[in-house]
């Protein structure tokens, strides 16, 4: 730092174990970095990065033990702040430095009101009595964005939707007027568009407030839409710091290289040929109508969450289906394997109907198209190893291959995948996210399917990882001739893997294109709110402006 | 979302020993309850074959002996009772009807319970709902109010005994399977497996069953306990085993007469009852803590210090 | 939530009225009344006149019959063994066992609440080891014996306290003590658990990160969340409190219901027991009530469930 003022707030060098029964294991390996007021610094790196770690320390959350700080210092305007007592500690947390986290259902007390929780950042820092609390309180509700305060500072947590809740959370942070605000992954588990307004929301306080803030994330989009300056975390260690043009157009160390190849790319530029060839599946007009009971003061209510969907899949084509949560796409894809039932509608498979199928026909269903689900941690059964999952369709339905071949063919598949012969043995929880994802395709192609339904496939893995598959899957579809149907919320991932997309909004189908077509000549004004929900990264704004 | 499995199988790799067992004997309570344990367990299984005679061999001179005294010989170190029986023989020897009846009602309620926990969870029709009535009255009443009734009505006999304190029983691991099978239903590789084209049966015992085993096995370490007690109750108000068979219950109430005279022939029955179930009590509550992969690092950590 | 706690009530309801045929069937199955009730040498015509005019040889579906109409008619009987009308009998019993429970239970939940929290708050430290130490030894030990241990501590030895009866309020301090001592040892470490579950979870987290005082966070942030198990294990207890009692009232001659029953079921009178389950399984139906109703007040999201 040029000018001799301390930073806002300075790491340096802190080191961070976490203690168990086989030794210590390093969290954060002198880890330094500074952040100045009205600045936004970008912490990008996966999980087990240690990015997480570093920000709970500067705010004394980390539990000791099992954790422990071996060395480094944090610095708030040139003071130590590592090791406060309880009563330095609480003059600064929520006063200068506050936090925002990831899930804000869970990090709400469930059994007090918003007004109250608010209300206590207030009286629990002296700076107002009862009455005047829940005034400011009020205001701040308004400040983020809630409507109505006056009427929901008395509502609870689960009242809210998941994105209002995130702004009272940030109506916590900022309520006292801190100077620097951590962002721990504030929008991984919103829909793009509520996204789209919390980083806006972000920005503007930023603006008003002069706040310094440290985002925390594993999305390069947002980490390029919000960022000044970024620091790339791996392991523990910091591996490439810079402003944030730098280090996405001109990445110095490998791991960053490799980090900007997965994002997708801007479009080939090709249109894909249309896939002539039969229709492997048409859909006429499924529905499904959920029924909630009557209570005593409420009517029955009806829940539509597929409403009216048709569409025509073609042998070899990749058909996308995107949409935001409460759209209906994953209900289409249990519809579609008989996972629920139907409440209307037809799906001709090579022209019968599955909806009508009896139980042999089904079986024979079952054969020829196959899932991908969306959680690899949990869709597979963590006490069978790798060869019974795999194995198991071929237990199910005898007829597939004698039991001889079994163990040949495992082999055959896993190496299909990516993977290796003697991770047959092993059980799930032994690999990575993505490498169990790669399982359950093997496990998936095992009956040599003619479509294959990803649901979500994708969405719970860290960002690298994420093309790896949609790149597997690619190359598996042109080797073996498959139909694939992949559901995501994510647009940009299947731009390079889908020839059409559907894309769906509270159970309807509210524009069907070929890819390119939709990106670039979107029709439905939805359409275009997902398409520019999408972060743009922060230099071309300004560069606009 | 990338997970450190690494780090324990580092452990077990440096050491014969598994490692629960290490874990064990660095917490002394803990450590103090396996002991207790396996030698209540040795009592019930050879006991009876190395000094059976001595628990009907009246000695009158020995009758209503204090304890701590030799007298009479190593076997009349905890007294003896009114017809001069060696109170320790009639211990290790009463350990086998004890732990028995309470191990047979255990067994017996859990397989119940749990097998119909199973089809009340996985059957999502009528049979459930009956299958969870049935369980509500068993479940609203004093257990052992309903035990007296049912004893009464049939007559205390060792089986009788035994059927009524697993049908008390039946219904917490009915409850506790079923809300683990509705839970283990919706997961993920259960519908994966039904998209595979599994039927009811491979889902079932394939799938779920063995998700279910460890928390029903846990169950029954811990309610091998409230039986003993139950057992003990029962025998005491009279309508548990009968003379000539005793537990430690019904010693109890043998000696229940003698309080001012003779203490100990009421007072060590009921010590080793309490000894069993809290022995029973500390390893269940140290499983908890060592299942729970949040809460482990606490016994880990404890090793740690030691070792520094 | 009313919906709630009136599908939880009808449950239970049917529970109760499952129960009382039960009792019915399970008191008539063996043995013979008359051989109770008259003395050794009566004859046989004696006995069968006795049977005859009670109505014990009658078809089982009639007496059944006989039954239901009584309930109907609120006509509980009379208690043989006393002759007076059942009913009357228990509901004197029953206010005794109440006043000792509903000490026995709040000194129970208070204490456990108090020291399951203390506890969590410093996990592994001294108090929190000697504490469940304690709370376990008290939930493990067999009632009957610790009654006899303390009356030989404190009536034989030190004859401190009189042995049984009721009377004077010396009279309640034993009874109470070993009554609450289970459901004690079972509630702080049911307390203790569930504050160390709530204390690691994120909403705590957030407290932290906002300068809430240590003292705050368990007592007013976590204590409210962790209630919750406690409130449905203190439920359970209470059923479990009823077992305590009939062995606590035998020993220490405390006129309660448990005690009737007991006697009820030595003397086979069959009015007798079926009343006090009537009465007990009643009381405990309301009890489920009032429980399902303080839940829903602690939990915010059991209120706003749609139905």
């Amino acid at each position: 730092m040029s000018n001799g003022t301390p930073p806002l707030l300075e790491v340096e060098g802190l080191t961070v174990d976490f203690h168990s029964a086989t030794g210590a294991f390093r969290a954060t390996h002198a880890v330094s970095f500074a952040v100045e007021a009205g600045e936004t610094l970008v912490i990008l790196g996966e999980s087990g990065s240690g990015k997480s770690v570093s920000a709970s320390a500067i705010m004394g959350l980390i539990d000791t033990p099992p954790g422990e700080i071996v060395s480094g210092a944090i610095r708030y305007r040139g003071t130590d702040i590592t090791r406060l007592d309880e009563a330095q500690r609480r003059t600064f947390n929520g006063r200068k430095v506050a936090i925002i986290f990831q899930d804000p259902l869970s990090h709400l007390n469930p059994v007090y009101t918003v007004g109250w929780q608010l209300g206590e950042v207030f009286t629990g820092h002296h700076k107002a009595g009862a009455a005047e609390a829940r005034r400011r309180s009020i205001d701040v509700l308004r400040r983020v964005g809630i409507p109505e305060p006056e009427l929901r500072i008395d509502w609870y947590p689960h009242q809210f939707s998941g994105g209002q809740r995130q702004r009272i959370m940030i109506g916590m942070a900022i309520a006292l007027g801190p100077e620097l605000l951590i962002a721990d992954e504030p929008t991984t588990a919103l829909d793009v568009s509520v996204q789209a307004q919390i980083l806006d929301l972000l920005k503007d306080l930023q603006r008003t407030e002069g706040l310094g803030i440290i985002m925390i994330t594993h999305d390069l989009e947002v980490a390029a839409h919000m960022a000044d300056r970024i620091v790339v975390m791996k392991s523990g260690r910091i591996v490439e710091e810079g402003t944030a043009r730098q280090v996405f157009d001109a990445p110095q160390h490998s791991y960053t290289r490799q980090l900007m190849h997965a994002l997708p790319a801007a479009g080939s530029g090709a249109v894909a040929p249309a896939r002539e060839g039969q229709p492997v599946l048409e859909v006429e007009h499924l529905s499904k109508t959920y029924q909630m009971a009557a209570g005593i003061f409420a009517p029955a209510r009806e829940l539509r969450a597929v409403d009216d969907v048709s569409f025509t899949l073609r042998r070899g084509e990749t058909l996308g289906l995107v949409g935001e949560s409460g759209s209906g796409k994953s209900t289409v894809a249990r519809m579609l394997m008989r996972l629920t039932p139907a409440s209307g509608g037809r799906a001709l498979f090579h022209g019968d109907d599955v909806m009508a199928m009896d139980r042999r026909a089904l079986l024979g269903f079952r054969r020829r198209v196959q899932m991908v689900f969306q959680d690899p941690y949990s869709s597979m059964n963590p006490r069978m190893d790798v060869f019974s999952i795999i194995s198991e369709p071929w237990q199910i339905h005898r007829d597939i291959l004698p039991r001889a071949r079994w163990r040949e063919r495992v082999v055959e598949l896993l190496d299909l995948v990516g993977l290796h012969a003697d991770h047959a043995q092993r059980f799930p929880h032994q690999f990575s996210g993505g490498q169990r994802q790669r399982i359950a395709i093997a496990r998936a192609l095992a009956c040599d399917p003619e479509l294959i339904v990803c649901d979500e496939a994708v969405s719970a893995l860290d960002v690298s990882i994420q093309m790896q598959i949609v790149h597997l899957l690619g190359d598996l579809r042109d080797r073996l001739g498959l139909s694939y149907i992949f559901i995501t919320h994510d647009l940009p991932i299947v731009r390079n893997l889908a020839d059409r997309i559907l894309v769906m909004k509270a159970g309807r189908v509210v524009e069907e294109a070929p890819t390119e077509t939709l990106f670039r000549t979107p029709r439905d004004a939805y359409t275009r709110t997902l398409i520019e929900a999408a972060p743009k990264p922060k230099w071309l704004e300004t560069a606009a402006a | 979302m990338e997970t450190p499995g690494e780090t324990s199988s580092a452990a077990a790799r440096t050491s014969p020993i598994p490692l629960p067992l290490r874990l064990v004997f660095r917490d002394p309570m803990a450590a103090a309850a396996v002991v207790f344990l396996v030698a209540i367990a040795a009592c019930a299984l050879f006991g009876p074959m190395l000094i059976g005679e001595l628990v009907e061999k009246p000695n009158f001179r020995a009758r209503n002996m204090a304890p701590f005294s030799l007298e009479q010989g190593f076997a009349y170190v905890l007294g003896a009772d009114t017809l001069g029986r060696s109170l320790l023989a009639r211990l290790v020897v009463g350990a086998r009807n004890t732990l028995g009846i309470a191990a047979a009602a255990v067994l017996a309620s859990l397989l119940v319970g749990g097998a119909l926990g199973l089809i009340a969870g996985y059957s999502r029709g009528v049979l459930g709902n009956l299958i969870m009535r049935g369980a509500d009255i068993v479940m609203s009443f004093p257990s052992l109010l309903l035990a007296l009734i049912v004893l009464f009505s049939l007559g205390p006999s060792i089986p009788n005994l035994v059927l009524v304190l697993a049908i008390t029983r039946v219904p917490i691991y009915l409850r506790t399977t079923r809300a683990e099978v509705l839970e283990v239903r919706e997961r993920m590789f259960v519908s994966a497996a039904t998209a595979l084209g599994a039927g009811h049966m491979r889902l079932l015992f394939r799938h779920i069953a063995p998700i279910v085993m460890p928390t029903i096995l846990t169950i029954g370490a811990l309610d091998f306990a409230t039986v003993v007690l139950a057992e003990s109750s029962l025998s005491f108000l009279g309508l548990g085993v009968q003379a000539p068979a005793f537990t430690w219950g019904s010693m109890v109430a043998n000696g229940r007469g003698y309080l001012a005279s003779a203490w100990w022939v009421a007072f060590w029955p009921g010590l080793a009852i309490l000894l069993t179930t809290l022995s029973l009590n500390v390893l269940s509550n140290w499983w908890r803590t060592y299942s729970d992969p949040h809460q482990r690092w606490r016994l880990e950590l404890a090793k740690r210090s030691k070792a520094k | 939530m009313f919906g709630y706690v009136f599908r939880r009530s009808a449950q239970s309801l049917i529970a109760v009225a499952g129960l009382l045929v039960l009792v019915f069937f399970l008191s008539r199955l063996t043995g013979d009344p008359a051989y109770l009730y008259l003395p050794l040498d009566s004859t046989e015509a004696q006995r069968q006149a006795f049977n005859e005019l009670n109505g014990f040889n009658d078809p089982f579906y009639v007496q059944f019959g006989r039954y239901l109409a009584d309930l109907a008619q609120l006509d509980f009987g009379t208690a043989m063994s006393r002759n007076r009308p059942a009913m009357e009998v228990t509901l004197e019993a029953f206010p005794e066992t109440l006043k000792l429970a509903s000490i026995a239970m709040t000194l129970a939940i208070a204490g456990a609440l108090v020291v399951g929290s203390l506890a969590a708050a410093k996990p592994n430290g001294f108090f929190d080891r000697l504490s469940m130490t304690v709370s376990l030894a008290g939930a493990s030990a067999p009632d009957f014996w610790i009654a006899i241990v303390a009356i030989l501590i404190f009536s034989v030895s030190l004859g401190l306290l009189p042995t049984s009866g009721t009377g004077t309020p010396l009279h309640w301090i034993m009874p109470i003590a070993v009554l609450m001592l289970r459901p004690f040892g079972l509630l702080t470490q049911v307390v203790r658990g569930s504050m160390l579950g709530v204390l690691t979870s994120p909403f705590v987290k957030t407290a932290r990160a906002k300068g809430v005082s240590r003292r705050k966070i368990i007592f007013v942030h976590a204590l409210r969340n962790a209630m919750l198990p406690v409130v449905t294990v203190a439920g359970d207890l209470t059923a479990t409190l009823v077992n305590g009692a009939v062995v606590i009232e035998t020993i220490f001659g405390w006129p309660g219901i448990g005690k009737l029953m007991i006697d009820a079921i030595l003397r086979r009178d069959f009015a007798l027991i079926q009343c006090t389950v009537l009465v007990t399984a009643v009381a405990i139906f309301l009890l489920n009530i009032v429980i399902d109703l303080l839940y829903a007040a602690l939990d915010p999201r059991i209120r706003h469930q749609a139905a």
